[in-house]
């Protein structure tokens, strides 16, 4: 059933469209992986799903009981100040905050989801480390922590390993893909490791000049990949 | 040393040293727990401009001949804060050029009206008193004290009961409002709590002194502590400690109470700086 239906979406900002015209459908426990180029517009694409924007036009719907503030997701950068001091337990822990509501302190199990959640990203070493004295690597995998507190539906990620080197890849890429296999997590990841995409996603949505939106054989079948492919290398 | 107790312990006698004592370190410790967020969320320019703006307002109540001119001053100052808020989140620029504008405007108006209206023979007395807060602190009124006594206690309930939204907030505003946190909310929790907290230190160290109040502990308890908690607990006791200090060599010594206060603070933040290059330098 699907969590996630957009129909006829167009999104932009200021009213000036980026994108237009998108159809597309997430199932649960789906892994789609979103490409394209530069500029392309994925990151709006997820900042709208999120929330963080309105559509231009178009419907976005959840339904299969999801609700927007229960995706958890991690951010193409994050903004966060480079001296903020704050440590992983506060940062993954800050991630419950949607099952918090207006209750203003975190109760036992919401502790207990965060200790989980660390002890998964293999954190627990440097659960009292400061934030901003983590290698690139580990604050990915501290943030993708506490998106894992915000949700236990569907996780949005933006580029989950840009910067890191090819170990640390394929150690996010395991962890992420053992979240959509054993914890049933729908898994929405835009990426431009297409090799990645074709590996671990089941459905591939292209946005650029030209969309496409479907399964990994029909991508690969599909005029669009071979373009995308060949210019990407 | 002795001697220096004796007077001191004659000074506590009259009602109004222990009035401001106690108000100092209320104000002190409110000031002190919205600096990292301030520091962090840029708001410090806010910060800044509020408190030209609640000069201004100080100005319009004296020339009114209000006697009790805070609450005046503090729904002024509160409204700025929304405003600026507001304005601050269009665009930067506009928002750093708007700040500017009500504060070099507030600051300028108000020394006007005062200049205009005021039948003090000692104006510029009058207006360094406001600036510097050099006795204000001792000639609060008792309906005075007990106003700063209540705000700060509201403030501080505030800080506590929204902890964790103000951090989560803080450190990454668009996850929160993708996980349904009301931000935009929040942002202006917070800068009416710093309106609140700008019209109290304004009491104790005069308005263009309130940035280092709020500011210093702040910067100097991130030079040693990693946790947004230990930061925040680390300013509220170096931010007590800097006031009460301030105020007893103030009293004893017979300087101006808020530049011996921020005085204070600064010797602290060096303090800090310098442990903080050790143990930073003896880690890596
Ligand atoms: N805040 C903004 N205001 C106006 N335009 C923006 C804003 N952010 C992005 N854009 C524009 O929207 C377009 C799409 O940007 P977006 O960040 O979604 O691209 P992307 O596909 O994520 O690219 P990348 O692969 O580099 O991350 C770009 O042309 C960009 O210039
Ligand atoms: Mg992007």
């Amino acid at each position: 059933m699907a969590q996630l239906i957009c129909e006829n979406l167009a999104l932009g900002y200021d009213g000036r469209e980026i994108l237009s015209d998108l159809n597309f459908s997430v199932d649960a426990g789906d892994y789609l992986c979103i490409v394209g180029e530069n500029g392309s517009g994925k990151t709006t694409l997820m900042k709208t799903i999120l929330g963080l924007q309105s559509p231009i036009s178009g419907k976005l719907s959840m339904s299969d009981g999801l609700s927007q503030n229960e995706i958890g997701y991690l951010p193409q950068q994050t903004l966060v100040q480079r001296d903020f001091p704050a440590s992983v337990w506060e940062i993954v822990l800050s991630g419950c905050q949607n099952s918090c509501g207006l209750r203003p302190f975190y109760n036992k199990a919401e502790k207990q989801l965060a200790k989980e959640n660390i002890k998964k990203m293999e954190l627990e070493p440097l659960v009292n480390r400061c934030y901003r004295e983590l290698s690139g690597g580990q604050q990915q995998r501290v943030l993708l922590a506490r998106a894992l507190c915000a949700t236990h539906k569907m996780l949005l990620l933006d580029e989950p390993v840009s910067g890191l080197d090819p170990k640390v890849t394929a150690e996010m890429y395991r962890l992420i893909e053992e979240l959509n296999k054993k914890d049933g997590i729908t898994v929405i990841m835009i990426s431009h490791d297409l090799d990645a995409a074709l590996q671990y996603a089941n459905r591939i949505l292209h946005i650029g000049k030209k969309v496409f939106f479907g399964t990994k054989e029909e991508y690969l079948k599909s005029e669009i990949s071979g373009v995308f492919a060949k210019g990407d290398e | 040393m002795g001697e220096i107790f004796d007077k001191l312990s004659l000074y506590l006698q009259f009602p109004f040293v222990r009035y401001a004592l106690i108000v100092g370190v209320l104000i002190a410790l409110c000031s002190s727990l919205l600096g990292v967020t301030l520091v962090l969320k840029r708001f410090s320019f806010i910060g800044d401009g509020l408190s030209h703006v609640a000069f201004g307002a100080m100005a319009i109540a004296s020339v009114l001949k209000m006697t009790n001119d805070m609450p005046l001053v503090l729904l002024i100052t509160v409204i700025c804060a929304i405003l600026l808020l507001r304005t601050g989140q269009n665009t930067k620029i506009k928002g750093d050029a708007a700040v500017a504008m009500i504060s070099v405007g507030a600051l300028a108006i108000g020394y006007l009206l005062l200049n205009l209206f005021s039948t003090s023979g000692n104006l510029s007395g009058d207006v360094c008193t406001t600036l510097f807060g050099s006795t204000s602190i001792l000639t609060l009124s008792q309906d005075e004290v007990w106003l700063c006594v209540v705000l700060s206690i509201i403030v501080v309930a505030v800080f506590i009961l929204f902890y964790n939204k103000i951090f989560s907030v803080t450190f990454d505003e668009s996850f929160a409002r993708a996980t349904g946190t009301n931000a935009g909310v929040y942002n202006l929790l917070i800068a009416i709590v710093i309106a609140v907290i700008i019209v109290l230190a304004m009491n104790l160290v005069g308005s263009l002194l309130i940035s280092a109040l709020v500011i210093f502990p702040a910067l100097s308890a991130m030079r040693i502590f990693k946790s947004f908690k230990s930061v925040t607990l680390c300013s509220a006791v170096l931010s007590v400690f800097c006031t009460l200090a301030g105020m007893i060599i103030s009293i004893l010594s017979g300087t101006p109470v808020g530049s011996t206060i921020v005085a204070a603070d600064i010797a602290a933040f060096l303090i800090f700086y310098i442990i903080g290059m050790f143990s930073g330098g003896s880690k890596k």
